[in-house]
């Protein structure tokens, strides 16, 4: 690593001077049977060196084939991104020399990419949109994993050499690239991370990809320059590779910004490089500059014929495409009556799909929520985990729901016996028999514990004798405490009015 | 003459990792030239209509069904390794690149 400590501006102080440009490359592992060009498995964590086949080590002789799966995912992915379908397009070797691949250049996608010119309109957290346009998307393999040995870290500074595994060379990629990105400001690095997020649910949801980014599935290249206010000729970029985790993707978009304001302020001229995002001190540092080593010399792979689309195939995978994300998010916030705020607390809680399912169980809309983003999200801060890791499925909260609601147990009765259900003694209903929890609904013990409420609350008695209905509040809250939470709260207030002779 | 010299070949000789000496690229960077030279009146032949040809048989879509085939076990994998270690391939250190 290097010693130097990038100087950095602040994030204000740069907004107030620079207007970020931003462009991303977005690799996608997809989750094919096979690999891109072999019939080798594409699976993650197998035995080093095992899910390989000779076409994967490049050895002499040998001859890929295109998998079909992965140029249809790679088309879908091109349609959910609103993008063109080139009618031909074929596959080009990328030249370097790297012991990542074995064959001395990666198969990948130049001139003719597979998808083209399209769009994919981005939401903030706020409900702000904003439009990226998609340049590409192609096809290519992804590359073979080193790990050096020797060094104090693991690190190739001081590494004595490098062991490769090649399970992963083959495996179908989809680089999918933006345009520039102009006019974000000081959203810039909200609008990255959203933008990564977008792509992983978009892959996610069609079924191509496992996109899990802690895996590698989707792995983001973040391309920042800076614009002096008022100008529009865009600046030298840095790409800070590898980001892979959304926090970091706004974290490293944020620090680009605010390392280049400084660089710039300075008088100094940003370097062209690619950039290393370390998590740990959340900082990116210099890695290679742009040389003439980047001279891939791409020609067309000899080996692979061009693929050709038809409009009746892209159709049929088009008609095979879910519905999109963003708008099944539309839907279900419209159908459910949750306001703006009660929706994205829902998205932020990640209980959308669970809610849903609990709807489909059987509980209302207002239901669900209650309990997801209630007493569920409670248990999981608590547990430090995700609400839907709880252990609380949809169906037992309806089943809870149902118990409430035939009056049987009330909320307060409903979370002891899920506390039962969690700690393994059984069901709803056996919980309740072997607690003892269910609500005092013999009117006997009830009448008794009001008339002592009242006894010992004249005062509130006589203002509801009054007519002050509301002030039955704290004789239930009487009645409550008497009964250890036992007791029906609704019945309790009926009893009441009917104990003073007034309508509820 | 073409764009073929001796700086090209040294370019090139080192994105290959091939060392070469003064003699080799001298002698390389003759026999290169001739080789686009004669290549460059097939371009000359071809005139602007035509599009640049990456294959010369009209096949397209050779696909491969999504199916898992052979794979090669470890052993036979590394059998052609100069060195292997916990059942990777061990290579130098690289240091141009992280």
């Amino acid at each position: 690593m290097t010693a130097v400590t990038d100087e950095i501006l602040s994030f204000d102080e740069a907004m107030e001077k620079y207007d970020p440009v931003l462009g991303f490359e977005v690799h996608v592992e997809l989750n094919t049977k096979t690999k891109m060009f072999s019939a080798a498995p594409n699976i993650f964590g197998d035995e080093p060196n095992t899910a390989i086949s000779p076409v994967d080590l490049g050895l002499p002789g040998v001859l890929p084939v295109v998998n079909k799966a992965a140029v249809e995912y790679s088309i879908m992915i091109g349609l959910a991104l609103n993008c063109k379908i080139a009618e031909s397009c074929f596959f080009a070797r990328k030249n370097y020399f790297y012991p990542d691949t074995p064959k001395n250049f990666q198969t990948s996608q130049y001139e003719d990419p597979i998808c083209y010119d399209g769009y994919l309109d981005i939401e903030l957290e706020d409900g702000e949109v904003f439009r990226v346009e998609i340049e590409r998307a192609h096809m290519e393999e992804d590359a073979g994993k080193l790990t050096h040995m020797g060094g104090a870290t693991g690190r190739i500074q001081g590494a004595e050499y490098s062991l490769v595994d090649y399970n992963r060379a083959g495996v179908p990629l989809v680089e999918i690239v933006t345009k520039p990105i102009v006019g974000a400001g000081s959203r810039a690095p909200e609008l990255a991370k959203a933008y990564v997020a977008a792509i992983r649910e978009i892959v996610k949801n069609l079924g191509v990809s496992d996109a899990r980014m802690e895996r590698g599935n989707v792995r983001c290249d973040a391309n920042v320059s800076l614009m002096p206010k008022g100008t529009s000729t865009f600046g030298t970029r840095s790409e800070t590779k590898n980001v892979n985790s959304l926090r970091s993707v706004e974290r490293a978009v944020r620090f680009e910004i605010q390392r280049h304001a400084a660089v710039l302020d300075s008088g100094a001229k940003v370097t062209q490089e690619t950039r290393h995002w370390h998590e740990d001190t959340r900082t990116t540092t210099s890695g290679r500059p742009k040389s003439d080593a980047d001279d891939y010399r791409y020609f067309p792979e000899p080996d692979l014929v061009p693929v050709v689309t038809t409009p009746e195939w892209i159709e049929e995978l088009r008609s095979r495409l879910p519905e999109p994300p963003a708008e099944r998010r539309k839907k279900l916030k419209a159908a459910w009556g949750y306001s703006d705020a009660e929706f994205r607390d829902v998205l932020n809680a990640g209980v959308m799909d669970a809610i849903e399912e609990t709807i489909a169980a059987g509980a209302s809309a207002a239901v669900a929520r209650k309990w997801w983003m209630g007493e569920i999200s409670r248990r999981a801060k608590e547990a430090e985990v995700d609400p839907v890791d709880v252990g609380v499925t949809p169906e037992l909260v309806v089943e809870l729901d149902k118990l409430v609601q035939a009056g049987k147990i009330n909320d307060k009765l409903a979370r002891q016996v899920l506390d039962g259900v969690l700690a393994g003694e059984g069901t709803p209903e056996e919980v309740i028999a072997k607690r003892g929890l269910a609500v005092v609904s013999d009117d006997g013990p009830l009448l008794e514990a009001i008339d002592a409420a009242l006894a010992a609350q004249p005062d509130v008695a006589e203002k509801i004798r009054g007519g002050k209905v509301q002030a039955a509040g704290a004789i239930v809250g009487g009645v409550m405490k008497a009964t250890r939470g036992q007791a029906d709260a609704g019945r309790v207030r009926e009893l009441i009015f009917e104990r003073l002779g007034v309508q509820g | 003459m073409s764009e073929i010299n001796r700086e090209a070949v040294a370019h090139l000789a080192r994105l290959a990792h091939i060392e070469m000496t003064d003699a080799e690229l001298d002698r390389m960077a003759g026999e290169l030239d001739v080789i686009v030279d004669s290549i460059k009146s097939v371009q000359e032949a071809a005139g602007d209509d035509v599009p640049a040809t990456s294959h010369p048989i009209p096949l397209t879509n050779v696909f491969r069904e999504d199916v898992v085939g052979e794979t090669l076990t470890n052993e036979q994998a590394l059998s052609g390794a100069p060195d292997s270690a916990d059942g990777r391939f061990k290579v130098p250190a690289i240091l141009d690149e992280e």
